[in-house]
């Protein structure tokens, strides 16, 4: 399906990352958002705030992140598609309602522009050590989906993506950028709708009587989607529950229901995955990155290329979940994989995971605060490459 | 024939007691008898006196009771209609 | 003679509305939530509230569990939150009636920062507070509402926190319309409420529920039928009170009534109307959720 055409600012801009999440989550159709300010994520709702009553959307500032994150669940069960946005702190106090939007199955999208953490860090410079919190944050058995953008231009068209997936396998999805991909403003092109393909809200058309909000159905095995005032006497609750939503706080439902909550993703990981790979075939070393450090990566690529050094780049668009088929096939014919990342290891450890030792793994790590200097990235091939 | 009658769903009561302590005409007992969860559930025990006002069911946490008003008795064969009952309008003005 | 015909049982008025495949439900022989419930039915059946698209959301407690046990359009949400999110359902379809039915811990504890800033905005939430002045669910610890001396599990010598006065605290922020009755009030319980559902604003009712298992017990008070007495005892009805002067104690007067009824502009037309003022013919005002 196309996109609406109110929310589309079709054209060629010169904006920043936070302002081009904005106009991606318009162009996906979201009409509703709930924010806390926090650097360096305020701009994006600041943006939304602005473009929302011309184009029929709704902006409420919240009291916190706890209310702004159950408060866009609310309006995805009054019907729209909705957001919020925040940065590390944020984050944590988000992370009861990621898992009862998890268990809800309600679709819709948090972004996280990631800064130096831990606790109140560095408001204003980037990191990415949020990436294990994103997957693991709440309590619980779950999975979810995330996506890296390492320019402004991918900002629009991943937040676009994960509204698009959100919507069809009902589940949160996350935009997990940087302060610094998130304040770099470059050329973002914005197509006209109709060049845009928005997944639109899976609703039911079934009847009352023999509709359930929680039975799985489809190729993604994922529940169709209803909304309150439209005479379905829905019930949604976080406790365990049946198709029809009642609690049934019992061992047997427990094992149905959580392992189907996660096998609508596990099932579907090929489908999901989305990576960058130049060069691969053929390479001795494979330097494994995502976001603003993707791009730091490219330099010392090109550094190492010069140098002789057989070298190829896998970058994750989507980090969760993970692409262990795409590790596994490249690591039996590599001599290492370098991974950079502006954390203490984080996404290293799912590589080496999936890795399973058949190639070295180095890690390349940053406690945040700026990115990395390519000369170090650079090192590090040199160092696999002997 | 009382104004009004109650029905008890007796699986749902847990003896509050509630309706036995608040209907105002005192219509209600806990009987003895026991429903399967070992509750003793009520009984009318002066069901004449039921006016159907459903307070007990207004009262009742457990949607167990609720009191409802018989419908009026209808016309005899003949057509003469039924006397009215003790103190009611029509009565009071006819003894003007 | 006239032909005998069986008598027909006219059904409870509540059966419609609950979600009879889960009866009986949990609460304790004696609680009062039931109550409220039907008194929240017969507020629903006299009202011109089209039930469609009435929604009732709750967070986590013995009263949470009224949005599982109702057959509209319900939400169980988490602790403390079923005011944002009933705020979010509410914005996102202004023709939704959002109904926050919570006990006193999940609005005024965890729940506190949300309920003040929904009466600031005087969002149209309409917000029932069943008040059994207990952490009731979890096994009876002390609820910002417990009057001081009395037994609970985490105050077992007694409580010595001074209580939220919960009326007084709504009225200062900014709610429209705050009422409290007890679980003994049952007319004039459902009577507040159809007045409630009919005003636009934020709504709020307290209503005083005994919890036998754990409140009553504990402190050596009887069931729920002693609570309910004691109810009928103490309170006396008196519209119009200060609220500021109807706190509550262990064993003292309770002043039931309708504490506030005033006029104050809801936030969505608030809302509505500024960006009419600003933006004229550019602003698309949301009348439905639109969803592609």
């Amino acid at each position: 399906m196309h996109a609406d055409p109110t929310g589309v600012l079709t054209g060629s801009h010169f904006m920043d990352g936070d302002h081009a999440c904005c106009e991606g989550a318009l162009a996906a159709g979201a009409r509703f958002a709930a924010g806390y300010p926090i650097t360096p994520s305020t701009e994006v709702v600041e943006r939304f705030s602005q473009r929302a009553p011309k184009v029929g959307g709704t902006f409420i500032q919240m009291e916190d992140e706890l209310a702004a994150s159950i408060t866009i669940l609310g309006a995805v069960w009054g019907g729209v598609k909705a957001f919020t946005v925040t940065s590390g702190p944020g984050f944590s106090l988000m992370m009861e309602h990621i898992g009862y939007a998890v268990m809800t199955e309600t679709p819709c999208v948090f972004i996280n522009v990631q800064r130096g953490g831990p606790s109140t860090g560095l408001p204003t410079l980037p990191g990415q050590a949020d990436m294990m919190q994103a997957r693991w944050g709440s309590h619980g058995d779950y999975e979810i989906i995330a996506l890296c953008p390492n320019s402004p231009q991918e900002c629009f068209e991943l937040t676009v993506k994960a509204f698009n997936l959100s919507e069809k396998y009902r589940l949160p999805v996350f935009v997990m950028l940087d302060e610094v991909v998130g304040h770099m403003t470059e050329k973002v092109v914005i197509p006209a709708a109709d060049q845009i393909e928005v997944e639109p809200r899976h609703f039911t058309t079934k009847d009352p009587e023999s509709f359930r909000l929680f039975q799985p159905c489809g190729e993604e095995q994922t529940p169709e989607m209803a909304r309150a005032g439209d005479g379905y006497h829905l019930h949604v609750t976080g406790l365990t529950h049946d198709e029809r939503g009642y609690p049934n706080m019992t061992p047997p439902m427990q094992d149905k229901l959580v392992k189907r909550l996660c096998t609508k993703i596990r099932d579907n990981v090929s489908k999901i995955t989305i990576t960058d790979q130049h060069e691969v075939e053929g390479a001795d070393v494979v330097v494994v990155s995502y976001g603003i450090t993707s791009r730091v990566a490219e330099r010392a690529i090109s550094l190492a290329k010069q140098k002789g050094i057989k070298v190829g780049s896998l970058r994750l668009i989507t980090a969760w979940p993970f692409p262990d088929h795409v590790i596994k096939a490249i690591a039996p014919n590599v001599k290492g994989l370098v991974v950079p990342e502006l954390n203490l290891g984080q996404m290293v450890r799912e590589v080496e995971r999936a890795a399973a030792g058949r190639c070295r793994v180095l890690h390349v790590p940053h406690a945040g605060g700026t990115v990395h200097d390519p000369q170090v990235i650079l090192k590090a091939i040199q160092e696999v490459a002997r | 024939m009382a104004k009004g009658a109650v029905q008890i769903v007796v699986e749902r009561c847990k003896a509050c007691g509630f309706c036995v302590e608040f209907c105002p005409t005192h219509v209600l007992a806990l009987s003895s008898a026991f429903n399967s969860q070992g509750y003793h559930p009520p009984h009318a025990v002066a069901p004449d006196k039921c006016s159907g006002c459903d307070l007990c069911g207004m009262f009742c946490p457990d949607f167990a009771i609720h009191g409802y008003r018989n419908a009026k008795p209808a016309k005899d064969a003949d057509g003469a209609a039924e006397p009215p009952a003790t103190g009611s309008k029509e009565e009071t003005d006819n003894a003007r | 003679m006239s032909t005998e015909t069986l008598p027909i049982i006219p059904p409870n008025p509540v059966e419609e509305f609950l979600r009879t495949d889960r009866m009986p439900h949990i609460w304790c022989p004696g609680c009062g939530i039931g109550t409220t419930v039907n008194c929240f039915v017969r507020a629903l059946l006299g009202s011109k509230t089209d039930l469609t698209k009435l929604a009732v959301v709750s967070g986590i407690g013995c009263t949470g569990r009224v949005a599982g046990y109702v057959n509209l359009d319900s939400f169980h949400t988490t602790h403390g939150r079923a005011i944002p999110f009933a705020t979010g359902l509410k914005l996102a379809n202004p023709k939704m009636t959002v109904v926050v039915y919570s006990g006193d811990g999940d609005l005024f504890a965890i729940g506190g920062n949300h309920l003040i800033h929904a009466a600031r905005r005087n969002l149209d939430l309409k917000v029932i507070c069943v008040n059994n002045l207990i952490y009731a669910m979890t096994g009876g610890q002390t609820a910002p509402t417990t009057p001081g001396d009395v037994i609970t599990s985490t105050a077992p010598y007694g409580t010595y926190d001074p209580a939220f006065n919960l009326p007084y605290l709504c009225e200062a922020a900014g709610a429209v319309y705050v009422a409290r009755w007890t679980t003994f009030h049952v007319m004039q319980l459902a009577k507040s409420m159809r007045e409630m559902f009919s005003k636009k604003g934020f709504g709020f009712i307290e209503i005083l529920s005994p919890c036998p298992t754990l409140y009553q017990r504990r402190n050596k008070m009887g069931d729920g039928l002693d609570a309910m007495k004691f109810y009928k005892q103490v309170s006396k009805i008196k519209h119009g009170t200060p609220t500021a002067e109807v706190g509550l104690t262990k064993s003292g007067e309770i002043i039931v009534g309708k504490f506030v009824d005033r006029e104050r502009p809801d936030y969505t037309s608030m809302m509505q109307e500024h960006f009419q003022q600003e933006l004229g013919d550019k602003y698309i005002k949301v009348e439905e959720p639109v969803c592609s």
